[in-house]
């Protein structure tokens, strides 16, 4: 693939990206007063969040016994209110640990 | 009123497990463009103009394979359609504050995890804290995809395995203090979170893609919440 090439993709490729995060940003600038698209703006975070977490949380590790004991690490933490730094790190401490016993033990 | 956040310290804070989360996804971007055939400073120029880990897996291959640049703006307007959602989500949390120019940066890096992290935040979010958010998060994206591509080798696979659940970690850890003090937010995430497994497991669901995925069960679930327990009015979005 030459470069003139190349640069069209990317030009495409980033522009629609660009686009589609910009235009709503840009073009929304009043506050919703309607009580129904508001309570269902305030819940899109959240039900995205699930939606990206399961189940692609147990394939992304190695397996899924380390994926299980790394999600269960998060819970803990996370129910306990540590900073997401602390349960991002442990969670991945623990799915390490879990495979390099996994891997001792094999 | 509501309180903003607008302290560029704690943005940084609060977008280094982000970073972290980033340079394992990115890393493995890196590998991935090489072996499809790619060259170093071109994965780097895509992660440094996208900023999105799905649409730029699936980007890379439609270059390769040399299809028509349509396909191209239709595989990148599916899968990335869900930013569209998150936006108008944002738009509502940013404070009087952040001007227009302002707009115009923070969308180019509205990803899945930025988005989620200042939404996470109780109530409105400033532009000093959104520059100090978005900062690391590119630098890791970068920085990873370029690593990744020149050499794949030098972390031991099981540190990247590891890696690989930060950023899921990190969504875990910002919806369940919430979702501790408001049964409507745990419904939301479980309802989500549900419908999510059924595309996933289900054959005749699975032909949908995973950004049209992340759009119906999170267009649908908010739906129902917002009609079974909407916010109480002004003012209060964040009791």
């Amino acid at each position: 693939m030459n470069n003139r090439v190349f640069f069209c993709y990317l030009l495409a490729m980033a522009g629609t990206t660009y686009l589609i995060r910009m235009l709503p940003l840009v073009l929304c600038k009043k506050k919703v007063q309607n009580r129904f698209v508001r309570s269902f703006l305030y819940y899109v975070p959240y039900a995205v969040l699930g939606a990206m977490t399961f189940p692609a949380i147990f394939y992304s590790t190695g397996g899924l016994l380390s994926a299980a004991v790394g999600l269960a690490v998060a819970l803990v933490l996370a129910y306990r209110e540590c900073s997401l730094l602390t349960v991002a790190a442990s969670a991945c401490c623990a799915v390490y640990l879990t495979e390099l016993i996994q891997r001792l033990l094999a | 009123m509501t309180k903003t956040c607008n302290c560029f310290s704690q943005g940084i804070r609060d977008g280094l497990p982000i970073c972290l989360g980033y340079l394992s996804v990115a890393f493995a971007f890196g590998i991935f463009s090489v072996e499809e055939g790619l060259k170093a400073w071109q994965a780097l120029a895509i992660s440094m103009t996208n900023v999105t880990s799905a649409g730029q897996l699936a980007g890379v291959p439609v270059m390769v394979l040399g299809l028509p640049i349509y396909e191209m703006i239709l595989t990148q307007f599916v899968i990335n359609l869900r930013y569209a959602l998150m936006s108008i989500s944002l738009s509502q949390k940013l404070d009087p504050g952040v001007r227009l120019l302002d707009r115009f940066v923070i969308a180019f890096l509205n990803t899945d995890e930025i988005f989620a992290v200042a939404s996470g935040r109780e109530g409105m979010v400033g532009r000093r804290y959104l520059y100090g958010l978005i900062l690391t998060p590119f630098l890791g994206w970068s920085t990873g995809t370029f690593l990744g591509a020149i050499a794949g080798n030098i972390l031991p696979q099981a540190v990247v395995t590891a890696l690989g659940i930060a950023i899921y970690a990190m969504f875990i850890a910002i919806f369940i203090p919430p979702a501790k003090h408001n049964r409507a937010v745990l419904a939301v995430v479980l309802l989500s979170a549900g419908m999510s497994c059924l595309f996933h497991y289900l054959p005749l669901l699975q032909g949908v893609s995973s950004g049209l995925t992340i759009i119906l069960c999170a267009v649908i679930a908010s739906c129902v919440l917002a009609m079974i327990k909407p916010i109480p009015e002004e003012d209060s979005a964040h009791e």
